[in-house]
């Protein structure tokens, strides 16, 4: 395979973190309710039935159910394309939501709960779960985003010189100990990115896809990612088109 | 497997990667890319919107997929060449036990990071075995167990081990490993003291 560029025999040693994940995966064998993010997507309900019944994320006004399957996607009243997480925000900013101090700050530090958009995309997401990922490609700017985000993945720049595919174009390669995800290979893709956004062991909270990538680009040493800018969104669209047919298992447990 | 035949698959693995995904079909206009970074990064400020701009080497690997033709290969490789600056004093071993802490360290140029409160770090455990001693390293490049015995601590070796850290793709264009010192992540002296990490007899990388 031409992507794999150097492969390595696993180490057998394991952080703290993988025995946390081990512990979890065991408690949600015996009762699939003890996952964390389930709390979350509760809360996202809640908000969701108070402040967003209006809000069309592509199924119509109020509708949920296997809307997240089919994101992101174009949306004529915003002209352009959204994932989740930025379609929500669109509609909290219809109800008066202060999208500039949440754009300040719109994730949480290791610890803290994720914040209320979050929450909502983590409820969205669970509504989906056990479907597969079938985004539109019909519509030009869809397939617009779906290069872009191939563009921006294989993009090296940066002190570090990194692209994406710096770290996630070779199997079974690790950062220090952290196992990287092969995501250009949609047979790998289908089996990760379904599982956004979960909680994760590590942050003890729920990490979102845009969360995900903004740690990403400060691994990168790049700039901080813009929550929900057209490359955000570009890039989901790609890993989503790679995914295309894998299974949502969202919330799920992450290391 | 041992230390050489893991230097072997290695070597096999980017024989194997020259099998090349070629040049990128260009799908997206380039002013899409620029006006989706110029909308992506939350700072504004020169220093980081220098960072989104590609030099001429990394437009060329992003081109080809990391994998160049051999006219483009030798031009970076001639461009890398000439980007590396020596010790005012000429000396390229420092001390093992800084370069230690710098291959440690993977801090420093994070968006988090400003102002800085440490030295920016090398990170070379985030990618390389480096010591037996040290069990949490990656694997995105080979392994550095022994490197200094390897090459018999040749004054060639240190110097080519030095020019390989200030910037990777003298050595190999396109290469995944950052240029350390031609893009400024670590200054002569830091290079000089990873480069005793791997090249000196009672370093832990040749224990
Ligand atoms: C310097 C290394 C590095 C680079 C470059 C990098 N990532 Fe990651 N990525 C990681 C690490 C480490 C993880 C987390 C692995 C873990 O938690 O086990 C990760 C995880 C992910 C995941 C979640 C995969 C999963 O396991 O579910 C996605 C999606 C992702 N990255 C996308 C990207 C995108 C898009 C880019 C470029 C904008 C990128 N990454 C660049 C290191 C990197
Ligand atoms: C992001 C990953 C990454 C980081 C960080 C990194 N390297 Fe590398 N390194 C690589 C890769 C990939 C290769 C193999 C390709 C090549 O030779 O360029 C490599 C190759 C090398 C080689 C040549 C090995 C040989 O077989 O001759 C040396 C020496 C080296 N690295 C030293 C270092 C040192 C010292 C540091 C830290 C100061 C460091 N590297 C940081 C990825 C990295």
């Amino acid at each position: 395979m031409c992507a794999a560029l150097v492969s390595a025999p696993l180490a057998l040693a394991q952080d703290a973190t993988e025995a946390a994940l081990e512990k979890y995966r065991r408690m949600l064998k015996d009762d699939p309710w003890s996952n964390p993010g389930l709390l979350d997507a509760d809360r996202g309900e809640e908000l969701w039935k108070t402040k967003l019944t209006a809000c069309d994320l592509g199924k119509g006004p109020g509708k949920v159910e296997g809307a997240f399957a089919e994101l992101p996607r174009f949306f004529a009243d915003a002209d352009r394309v959204m994932d989740a997480e930025t379609r929500i925000l669109w509609c909290l900013e219809k109800t008066g939501f202060n999208v500039a101090a949440f754009l300040r700050s719109p994730h949480p530090a290791g610890g803290q709960p994720v914040k209320e958009v979050g929450a909502i995309a983590t409820y969205v997401a669970s509504k989906s779960s056990g479907m597969k990922f079938a985004a539109p490609t019909a519509h030009p700017k869809e397939k617009e985003a779906v290069a872009l985000g191939d563009a921006l993945f294989n993009r090296r720049a940066g002190p570090f010189d990194f692209s994406c595919t710096t770290c996630h174009a070779s199997d079974g390669a690790r950062i220090r100990l952290q196992g990287l995800p092969l995501l250009i290979e949609p047979a790998a893709a289908r089996k990760v990115i379904g599982e956004w956004p979960g909680y994760r062991v590590s942050n003890a909270h729920v990490m979102t896809m845009q969360h995900r990538l903004l740690d990403c680009y400060w691994q990168m040493r790049q700039d901080r990612l813009v929550f929900g800018s057209d490359a955000s969104v570009a890039l989901t669209s790609y890993l989503v088109a790679n995914a295309k047919g894998g299974e949502i298992s969202a919330p799920s447990i992450k290391r | 497997m041992n230390r050489i035949s893991s230097y072997l698959v290695v070597a096999g693995v980017l024989v194997a990667a020259a099998c090349t995904l070629g040049e990128r079909k260009m799908t997206v206009a380039p002013e899409l890319i620029d006006a989706a970074l110029k909308g992506g990064w939350a700072a504004s400020t020169p220093e980081w919107l220098a960072r989104h701009t590609q030099d001429e080497t990394m437009r060329l690997c992003t081109q080809y997929n990391n994998e160049p033709p051999k006219a483009v290969a030798a031009t970076i490789e001639a461009s890398a060449r000439a980007s590396i600056k020596y010790p005012a004093d000429g000396k390229l071993i420092g001390d093992w036990r800084q370069g230690e802490r710098l291959a440690q360290s993977g801090y420093g140029m994070r968006f988090t990071d400003y102002p800085a409160r440490n030295p920016t770090g090398g990170n070379c455990y985030a990618c390389h075995q480096l010591s037996e001693a040290e069990v949490s390293y990656g694997t995105l490049g080979p392994s550095l167990l022994g490197y200094g015995k390897i090459k018999d601590f040749t004054a060639e070796a240190i110097k080519a081990t030095y020019e390989k850290i200030y910037n990777s793709h003298a050595v190999l264009p396109c290469s995944n490993m950052p240029r350390l010192g031609a893009n400024g992540v670590l200054t002569p002296e830091q290079i000089r003291d990873a480069v005793a990490l791997l090249m000196s007899r009672d370093s832990p990388v040749n224990k």
